[in-house]
């Protein structure tokens, strides 16, 4: 599969300063915990306008929580949150839907609606938002359809789709009224190598024809590495790394490399935070 | 020491629950302004219960009534007053029987079903996706659900009644040979519409709000996990259950202090 490679923007190499001033969203020193435990731990990161950013990071490393902060379904304990020179913890519920009616989030799950068809779905927001005449609105949303090679599957309910035609349905729902910004989380996962390079493909496809500025949050290295112009890893709380996908390729932090070769034990725990392990086994059988 | 602090526990989690239900239902009702212009989302939630308890509710009121004319037939024949038994059908199914077994009848079928719809969406974060659409699920999802289940229950109650009546009529008049002008005209000249049908209204809309609400509320509230849906399905049916009987009571004995 021929895909353009990301080493083509290398020359540009881009630094912190430079994509700090070209950014749509900053995550800046940003600290959120769920009851004692602090998730995420002063992480700032930057995704540029017009390019496709990743951020990887072990299961649980809080992939899904940076994507939720964006979105401003939660708020951090400190830090800030900016999209489009919005501070989103700050909005008030009618700028937050105003600012989320520019941007989409593809959940992991895909989250389509069970009780509509694949149609119904993508029209769903179309509807909500706009007063589109039917005919119209059929031509959109079978271009959308179009768009994920799905238009044949207008009329099937979500029960009756794959995994990968799922998450395609979901993609199209979200460009559905044509967002600034489209969050993706792990949009490869539990995909066979095929339907993950048609996703690939998608999502640069989308970046490239509409300028949507792209996060791509992702534990799948290879395909992540390959679509984005910037990638970040997460662990502990913070990015451990940064830079482009060869710069990473490259880098010499044991904390990259454990990740990007996938090597079980390292700087980064593979464990979540635990009592010692021989104790708790001990202290089970003294019961 | 454990039990009490156990109780205690118990206690606070209800009232947080209580206080969190009151907020909810503060914020469906301000979420249904939309809903004037958009009334076919309603129109099709009334469709929804209306399809999932029109036929339950017909059958137990043909069998309610059977049973009433039966009963009312045995007792009133010893004074010799079996004219009066369509006027004690009627009073019965619309005071009383009509507005409390439909609205169980309702919990049951409808009021589980709703918990379960909205506590999948949330499981599956169809309710999130919403969100992040700039949708609020309040206003498009439990809003309509809401009104509808208001709208229906009364309606639904109504033909409880009716389906109920043509049953004691069945019984009475066909089987036990009561006269057929008598069963109507007492029937007509005792009910009044003031004291009992209205009452009776006025009973199943306050079941149809209480049931709805707990419906909702607990579909919403859920832990979102497919066990967390079946424990709040199981709460809807007790919960709104035990509520429909106090309340009952409380507005019978408001509306025949009254009398
Ligand atoms: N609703 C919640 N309540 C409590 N803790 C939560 C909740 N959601 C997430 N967490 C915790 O936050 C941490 C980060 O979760 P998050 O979903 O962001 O991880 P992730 O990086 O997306 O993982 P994955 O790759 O498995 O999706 C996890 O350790 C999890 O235990
Ligand atoms: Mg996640």
């Amino acid at each position: 599969m021929k895909r353009p490679t990301p080493g083509k923007r290398d020359a540009k190499e881009s630094r912190p300063p430079e994509r700090a001033d070209q950014a749509l969203v900053t995550l800046d020193n940003v600290v959120f915990s769920r009851g004692e435990r602090r998730i995420l731990n002063g992480l700032t990161l930057h995704a540029e306008r017009g390019r496709i950013t990743a951020i990887m990071g072990g299961s649980g490393s809080g992939k899904t929580t940076i994507l939720n902060l964006i979105g401003g379904r939660i708020r951090p304990d400190a830090g800030r949150v900016v999209v489009d020179g919005l501070s989103v913890p700050d909005l008030d519920t009618d700028d937050l839907y105003a600012l989320r009616k520019r941007m989409a989030l593809l959940f992991q799950t895909g989250a389509l609606f069970t009780d509509l068809t694949v149609f119904e779905n993508v029209a769903f927001p179309i509807r909500e938002h706009t007063r589109l005449p039917e005919d119209l609105l059929r031509t959109v949303v079978l271009m959308k359809l179009e768009t994920v090679g799905l238009r044949g599957a207008r009329d099937l309910v979500p029960s009756e789709l794959s995994g990968g035609m799922a998450r395609r349905v979901a993609l199209a729902r979200a460009i559905a009224l044509e967002p600034m910004i489209i969050m993706y989380d792990e949009p490869f996962t539990g995909l066979d190598p095929i339907s993950k390079g048609v996703i690939a493909k998608l999502i640069q496809e989308l970046n490239q024809t509409l300028g949507i500025t792209s996060i791509v949050v992702s534990h799948d290295v290879v395909e992540t590495c390959m679509i984005s112009d910037y990638a970040y890893i997460v662990g502990e709380g913070r990015i451990i790394g940064e830079g482009t996908p060869k710069e990473l390729q490259r880098s010499s932090s044991a904390h990259v490399r454990q990740f990007m070769e996938g090597l079980p034990d390292g700087p980064v725990p593979y464990q979540h935070p635990a009592s010692d392990y021989l104790k708790d086994l001990l202290e089970e059988r003294s019961e | 020491m454990n039990a009490i602090q156990q109780l205690g526990a118990g206690v606070l989690n209800s009232v947080e629950r209580l206080g969190r239900a009151t907020l909810f239902l503060y914020d469906v009702a301000a979420g249904s302004g939309p809903l004037f212009r958009r009334f076919f989302l309603v129109v099709q939630q009334i469709y929804a219960v209306g399809v999932l308890t029109l036929l339950i509710i017909m059958v137990s009121g043909l069998f309610v009534g059977m049973v009433l004319g039966l009963q009312g037939y045995n007792t009133l024949v010893r004074f010799g007053a079996e004219e009066s038994l369509g006027l004690l059908v009627a009073l019965s199914l619309v005071r009383e029987l009509g507005p409390v077994v439909t609205a169980l009848l309702f919990a049951g079928r409808a009021g589980s079903a709703l918990t379960a719809e909205i506590g999948l969406m949330k499981a599956t974060e169809q309710l999130a996706g919403m969100e992040m659409m700039a949708v609020n699920p309040i206003t498009r999802v439990i809003a309509p659900r809401f009104a509808g289940g208001i709208i229906a229950m009364p309606l639904l109650a109504a033909l409880f009644s009716a389906v109920g009546v043509l049953g004691g009529h069945i019984v009475g008049v066909g089987l036990l040979g009561v006269d057929a002008g008598a069963f109507w005209s007492q029937m007509q000249s005792g009910v009044d519409f003031r004291d009992d049908i209205v009452n009776g209204v006025i009973k199943s809309v306050a079941f149809g709000v209480t049931v709805t609400w707990i419906a909702v509320f607990e579909g919403y509230d859920a832990v979102p996990t497919s066990e967390g849906v079946a424990t709040a399905t199981n709460r809807t049916v007790v919960y709104s259950s035990l509520a429909v009987l106090g309340i009952d009571f409380i507005l019978t004995a408001l509306t025949l202090g009254e009398v």
